[in-house]
């Protein structure tokens, strides 16, 4: 994102990891979120971001993806920065981000992840359609490829998210909360997908509401809450000390702090 | 009638060079509409065509008098300048954006208006047509005024096309569009730009006024007819044009009538037709979907009774009086007819004329009214067995699921209880193996076919008056 000493280094497709974030922090309103945050992922991993609800999971990604503003930190894809290499991640976000009124159908939100290999004001080529179709029978919803998207249920509006980052054929895919709300049969084709993707050598991360499904799905995980409690294999990092470190009360120094700074801005506010 | 064909003969150059001018407004408009609803920035619209009043005084203020280049430079400005004074209100204050609105757009009117008085008062500027720009007047404009705001808006359109697919996707899923790198901000600026300079090009026709719902109102007209952003803008843009053809036509005919009103009256009434007729969408379609279904929820339900008398005596081969059926129902005289009619063109019921008169299940109409006990006891199971509601609160429920569940969610639930034999009720969950028979023996069923060959059960076709 910034400039950064990193940066200048060769960067080294074989040597650098897909996905490394530095020292990323962020802060809404001044009250810190994330703090400190960071990672790297090898090619071929299926991670799971888990956490209790508010510990910064869906900001994690965006502020990596640069969506939203960081206070510091830096993104680098293969050893460059984010900016450059955009065109080598898929970002699914949440299905409640979008309005699903919105007069376009099926294939036109799957065409979106065909953008990245436009020109601007470029129309999307036969050979768009023809891959936007192709992933959405591996989503097994080429059927509804005409399909206006307010009449498909929550798991098939997953589906088509997901066939939108398939279509922008990436390396690295960062997925908020795919498995949220959706049908038991979506989430079967979803987690399916996954492990193919990360069979197929590229490096999967996916915020994640179930803590059970974990260990039996993912081979990563990071256990965040607000700061980044544990990153690692899952058999290594799933112990009971370190969950209890993420899910256990908020009364450690870390969120006193947190509070404290909310309370300073409003004693701030009230004053001006 | 003269004026009509005088005026769409298109001899007079002037009515020409003034339709050009309203339709190429109206198609911009209707089309850039379209972004400015579905992002739900219709209201910033109106805010930005009443802020942009003093920028017009002020052109007539510099140029001393009317002046299309001027005008369009003010105007604009101020348009802009509202833009960028509400977007600061609501990024640095606690203001919601909905306050912020309304404050600059009455604040930035209130100073036109003060503006406006001040050169009517004074008087040292010729202010002739200064009061067009209220409501509109097509009709004043000349020459060189259709060729600047025609031009305006045709370059509107032009942009809004090459842009087309940025604009859906920044309109659409912003996150998104920002993930694979878009520029979205500089696309967002470039809507708003837009929208402030087609705003722009409709003072003279539309005036400031109302200019915001030849952006609004086409649009969500269009919304009614289709599911695609490609159509929407088109029908808009034909909206907005037709509007644009009214409300010159009003001009030309009533010199001293403003055009924007009938430019907007014109709008909505399209508005109101899209409401009343669309397709699906319609108040009227709508309707009669909502009428559908309370049909197809009583003939269902007069099924289910059919079922449940057969079920309680063990006998298929009984007559049912349409009067109990209605007893047991509770349906008006006119809609049990409806439905015995429809049940009976179906072939799922018959009508027998003898003493009693009355109605058999067919065995179509048997096999579906069981279909519709089945799936109302599965969902009893269902509740009770998954989601521990007591027994006594799962009927009503199951009432009104009965005539919702598809074969596919039957096939899950069947899957998840595990097809059970019986419901919470202790009743049994009749399957379509079990052949036609609710219950008892298969002695029953023999003696009914022979009771049914006998005289006094002669099947009516055209048994419509047995409702009663």
């Amino acid at each position: 994102m910034s400039k950064n000493p990193a940066v200048m280094s060769t960067p080294d497709r074989a040597s650098n990891p897909p996905l490394e974030v530095h020292d990323l922090t962020v802060a809404y309103d001044q009250k810190p979120v994330l703090w400190d945050i960071d990672f790297e992922l090898p090619d071929g991993s299926l991670t799971a971001i888990v956490g209790p609800n508010g510990a910064g999971k869906s900001t994690l990604i965006k502020a990596a993806m640069g969506l939203i503003p960081a206070s510091s930190g830096y993104t680098l894809i293969y050893g460059k920065p984010l900016d450059k290499q955009r065109q080598l991640v898929a970002y699914v976000p949440q299905r409640e981000s979008v309005d699903w009124n919105f007069p376009i159908s099926v294939m036109d939100v799957v065409l979106m992840g065909r953008y990245p290999h436009l020109r601007l004001f470029q129309r999307p080529r036969r050979e768009d359609r023809e891959i936007a179709m192709s992933v959405l029978a591996e989503m097994g919803m080429d059927a509804y490829h005409k399909r206006q998207i307010s009449q498909l249920s929550g798991g098939q509006q997953q589906r088509v998210f997901l066939a939108r980052a398939l279509a922008q054929d990436a390396n690295i895919y960062l997925l908020d909360e795919p498995l949220a709300g959706v049908d038991a049969a979506t989430e079967e084709v979803i987690f399916t997908k996954m492990k193919e993707l990360r069979d197929g050598g590229k490096a999967v991360v996916v915020v994640h509401h179930d803590l059970q499904s974990v260990p039996g799905n993912f081979d990563r995980a990071m256990l965040l809450n607000l700061r980044m409690v544990a990153s690692g294999p899952v058999a290594e990092i799933f112990t009971d000390e370190n969950l209890q470190k993420t899910y256990g009360g908020r009364l450690n120094i870390l969120s006193q702090m947190i509070e404290e700074s909310r309370q300073q801005r409003f004693v701030r506010e009230a004053d001006s | 009638m003269e004026t009509l064909i005088e005026f769409f003969s298109l001899q007079d150059p002037n009515i020409r060079y003034v339709l050009a001018g309203t339709i190429l407004l109206g198609i911009s408009a209707g089309a850039l509409g379209c972004f400015a609803i579905l992002r739900r920035r219709a209201l910033v619209g109106d805010a930005v065509a009443h802020a942009i009043l003093p920028g017009v005084c002020l052109a007539f203020i510099f140029a001393g008098g009317k002046d299309p280049f001027m005008l369009i430079l003010g105007a604009f400005f101020f348009g802009l300048l509202s833009m960028v004074t509400m977007d600061f209100i609501s990024r640095n204050s606690r203001i919601a954006p909905d306050a912020s609105i309304g404050m600059v757009l009455s604040v930035f009117f209130g100073f036109g208006v003060v503006l406006l008085t001040f050169i009517q008062t004074t008087g040292f500027v010729d202010q002739s047509g200064l009061d067009d720009f209220l409501f509109g007047q097509a009709a004043a404009m000349v020459g060189d005024d259709v060729l600047v705001f025609g031009g305006l808006s045709a370059m509107i359109l032009v942009v809004t096309i090459i842009v087309f697919k940025e604009l859906k996707l920044v309109s659409f899923d912003p996150s998104f569009a920002q993930s694979i790198g878009y520029p979205v901000k500089r696309m967002e600026f470039l809507l708003a730009l837009l929208m402030v300079l087609v705003i722009t090009a409709g003072i003279q026709a539309v005036g400031v006024v109302l200019m915001a719902s030849m952006l609004i109102i086409p649009a969500a007209a269009a919304r009614y007819w289709t599911d695609s952003l490609r159509i929407m803008l088109l029908i808009a843009a034909g909206v907005g044009a037709l509007s644009g053809v009214t409300g010159s036509f009003i001009s030309y005919t009533a010199p001293a009538m403003p055009t924007g009103p009938w430019m907007v009256v014109s709008a909505a009434f399209v508005f109101f037709l899209s409401f009343l007729l669309a397709p699906g969408r319609g108040e009227i379609a709508r309707y009669f979907q909502k009428r559908n279904f309370s049909h197809k929820v009583a003939c269902e339900n007069i099924l289910k009774t059919l079922y449940s008398m057969e079920e309680e005596d063990g006998r298929t081969d009984r007559v049912r009086p349409g009067k109990e059926l209605r007893k047991r129902r509770h349906l008006t005289g006119r809609t049990m007819k409806q439905v015995l009619s429809s049940l009976l063109r179906r072939k799922l019921i018959t009508y027998y004329g003898g003493t009693p008169d009355g109605y058999m299940l067919t065995p179509a109409g048997r096999k579906e009214a069981k279909r519709l006990v089945r799936v109302h006891r599965l969902w009893e199971q269902y509740l009770s067995q998954h989601l521990q509601i007591a027994e006594d609160h799962v009927h009503e429920d199951a009432e009104s699921m009965e005539h919702l569940i598809t074969s596919e969610i039957e096939a899950q639930l069947r899957t998840s209880l595990g097809s059970p034999e019986l419901d919470p009720h202790k009743s049994r969950i009749p399957y379509d193996t079990d052949e036609s028979k609710p219950s008892g023996s298969a002695a029953e069923e023999d003696s009914k076919k022979s009771l049914a060959g006998k005289a006094g059960y002669k099947p009516g076709e055209k048994g419509k008056g047995g409702a009663s």
